[in-house]
């Protein structure tokens, strides 16, 4: 039985004969181009680059969100200490401090500081999370994906960003508590600067993190730095009652800017409710705005540099 | 029923891969028969002082569509750094590599939407589900919500973890996270899969569960799969493997052209009288066959030896002597290591593993 063997040359090629039974490739309508051979990933349409990309920065922000919603016990700790700040420290100190001197009750005072708070531990968890997903693969995994590094940090970014500002939505929603009205509009002012000051506290987070091999550098790096930039934030106490050096170290603190702008917008809400001065540039108030943009540029800053040393493959 | 092309040519299988970069190496078009090609792959991390730490000099591969392709060596050879730039992960630091007919340096994306992997080391969310896991994953790679849920299905099905789907991560066995990490490598439907130490931790039902779940693979999708792997028995299943050692190929070919290639099986015999076997055994066997006498008896390498034993044996008999024992063992993958590397595969491991070079 050695005839009818339809095969007419195996011969010449030993080496692809197999390759061309079990696999059957497309030579003769895909001359060219060997994507076109590519089996299309859904049948007709093949996403836009553009379209894959901010897929893949959804994916990142659904992580996080998912994680989120997974460890209940985890973010009710997280919230607690703010919680605990704000109505046991403030609740003492405001039998102290009479209203005069800050022009608010303290914990109204403390209100703004600790919207910060609530953002600001998220926001850095984020980088320490790049650093142990590094230490265990999965961010190898996260690189294997399709899509350009840069626009995996920026889901990174976005989802430590969007945690964060849903953690400090829960606590706005206290605002009663400390004798500010629900006025939508005061609301949606809040709400946008801790959107804006956790996005730069993100994406600082992140340039620290693609800098360092090690959590626990990070956290070292965060115990040293993380409780002056809390006292040099004005969120606790006035800054105009401390000495030049710490205000102009202030002036830098990125937290400071945060809280600045989120008592600043309570303010322009509630204008009789005007309280002690915060961020000063060279001895006058930036505008509003300016220190907006400030918190804005020095985010988009860092994660430029960070999205730089994260690009750069092995 | 024809042997595996390659079982013919034993000769060819045998790649010295000393050849530096020849000048003619820039061939122009991919072959399309290849699903991996590379050509003079070179990966070298700078080291400490200035040196260089070469973990990959000179490699040239040809992995075919739809086989199996073990890529063997012990710790340290450079395996998973190769993988690593086949994968787009790692840049090559010369040379060159087409993977899934792109090129990979030029198109790192393209290939990585051709190509699934499985890393060493388990690297899933442990706090998110199963399914969660997956569908993150599927999104990753760009698919639409609804082809994310179909496909995070298919695969959870594919591995047989549907009843796990909701489980958190942390509570699955390692063999079930080395198939949901296989339901994870497979969710875009790669072309080319690459497993590094796929099986390594496993225990041995797990591991054989594992490779049910690869060779189904490949027989409903002609998934070409490239396994590192340092176990010598899930080399000798693959289709083809390659040996490396050291940064360097020291041998291509099928399992049993390698072993063919070094040389003949190990006949032993133990008979009653051992000298006179001696005489016997050398005027029946071939004329240039190395004959030697020691404390296991009578020892001879010949090609396909468990024929020659009957033959052996009734001309012993023939002569009056008895024979007490006869085996004939074929050269296995660790002997073609030894005859390559002068070392055996099993001794060579170094104390510190092969981990996180990259990312």
């Amino acid at each position: 039985m050695t005839a009818p063997e339809p095969a007419p040359a195996p011969a010449p090629a030993p080496e692809h004969r197999d390759a061309g039974t079990s696999a059957p490739p497309a030579p003769p309508d895909a001359p060219a181009t060997p994507d076109a051979a590519a089996p299309p990933d859904t049948p007709g349409r093949e996403p836009t680059r553009l379209r894959r990309e901010l897929r893949a920065v959804h994916a990142l922000v659904h992580r996080d969100l998912l994680r989120l919603s997974s460890q209940p016990t985890h973010t009710a700790l997280m919230l607690l200490q703010p919680v605990l700040y704000l109505f046991i420290l403030g609740g003492g100190l405001a039998a102290l401090i009479p209203t005069s001197t800050l022009g608010v009750g303290y914990q109204t005072y403390l209100f703004p500081g600790m919207l910060m708070m609530t953002v600001q531990t998220p926001a850095i968890m984020v980088g320490i999370r790049l650093i142990t997903d590094r230490q265990s693969g999965y961010l190898r995994e996260l690189l294997m994906a399709p899509v350009s590094r840069t626009t995996l940090l920026l889901g990174s970014c976005a989802g430590g960003t969007t945690v964060a500002a849903v953690q400090g939505a829960v606590l706005l929603a206290m605002a009663g508590a400390v004798g500010l009205p629900y006025d939508p509009l005061l609301l949606a002012l809040l709400m946008g600067g801790m959107i804006l000051a956790s996005f730069t506290i993100t994406a600082l987070s992140l340039a620290l993190a693609v800098s360092l091999q090690r959590a626990e550098v990070f956290h070292m790096l965060l115990g040293v730095v993380m409780m002056p930039l809390l006292f040099l934030s004005g969120g606790f106490f006035p800054l105009d009652s401390l000495p030049g050096w710490a205000r102009s170290l202030a002036a830098v603190n990125p937290i400071a800017y945060g809280v600045d702008l989120l008592r600043r917008s309570i303010t322009l809400r509630l204008p009789d409710r005007a309280t002690a001065a915060g961020i000063e540039w060279f001895g006058s108030r930036p505008p509003l705005a300016l220190e907006a943009a400030a918190l804005l540029a020095a985010g988009a800053l860092a994660l430029l540099w960070a999205a730089h040393r994260f690009k750069r493959p092995d | 029923m024809k042997p595996h092309a390659g079982d013919d040519a034993p000769a060819r299988a045998l790649l010295l891969t000393a050849a530096p970069e020849d000048p003619d190496s820039t061939r122009s078009a991919p072959e399309p028969a290849y699903a991996i090609s590379t050509h003079g792959l070179v990966k070298s991390y700078p080291g400490p002082d200035g040196t260089a730490v070469h973990a990959v000099r000179g490699l040239d591969l040809d992995v075919s569509q739809g086989e199996t392709f073990a890529f063997l060596g012990p710790n340290g050879a450079g395996k998973s750094t190769t993988i690593a730039m086949l994968c787009a992960l790692a840049r090559p630091t010369a040379g060159r590599a087409v993977v899934a007919g792109t090129d990979v340096v030029a198109r790192p994306d393209r290939v990585r939407r051709n190509v699934g992997m499985l890393f060493q080391h388990s690297a899933l969310d442990p706090d998110l589900t199963a399914e969660q896991n997956l569908y993150i994953h599927a999104r990753l790679y760009g698919m639409g919500r609804r082809h994310a849920r179909r496909r995070v299905g298919e695969t959870l099905e594919a591995v047989a973890l549907t009843d796990r789907r909701r489980s958190p991560v942390r509570t699955l066995s390692g063999g079930m996270r080395r198939r949901l990490e296989i339901a994870r490598g497979l969710l875009h439907e790669p072309r080319i899969l690459f497993l590094d130490e796929p099986t390594t931790g496993l225990d041995p039902h797990a591991r054989a569960q594992v490779w049910d779940h690869l060779r189904t693979l490949r027989e409903r999708h002609g998934t070409t799969l490239f396994v590192t792997t340092h176990y010598l028995e899930e080399a000798e299943n693959c289709d083809r493997l390659a040996i490396i050692d050291a940064g360097r190929l020291v041998a291509q070919g099928t399992p049993f052209a390698l072993r063919a290639a070094i040389g003949d099986d190990r006949v032993v015999l133990r008979t009653g009288d051992d000298t006179r076997a001696r005489q016997v055994v050398h005027q029946t066997a071939p004329p240039d066959t190395a004959l030697t006498l020691d404390a296991d008896g009578l020892c001879l390498r010949v090609p396909d030896g468990s024929a020659w034993i009957p033959r052996l044996c009734a001309a012993l008999e023939a002569h009056g002597i008895p024979v007490r024992a006869a085996s004939a063992t074929p050269p296995t993958l660790d002997d073609v290591f030894f005859h390559h590397t002068g070392r055996s595969i099993t001794t060579a491991r170094p104390p510190q593993p092969e981990t996180g070079k990259d990312a």
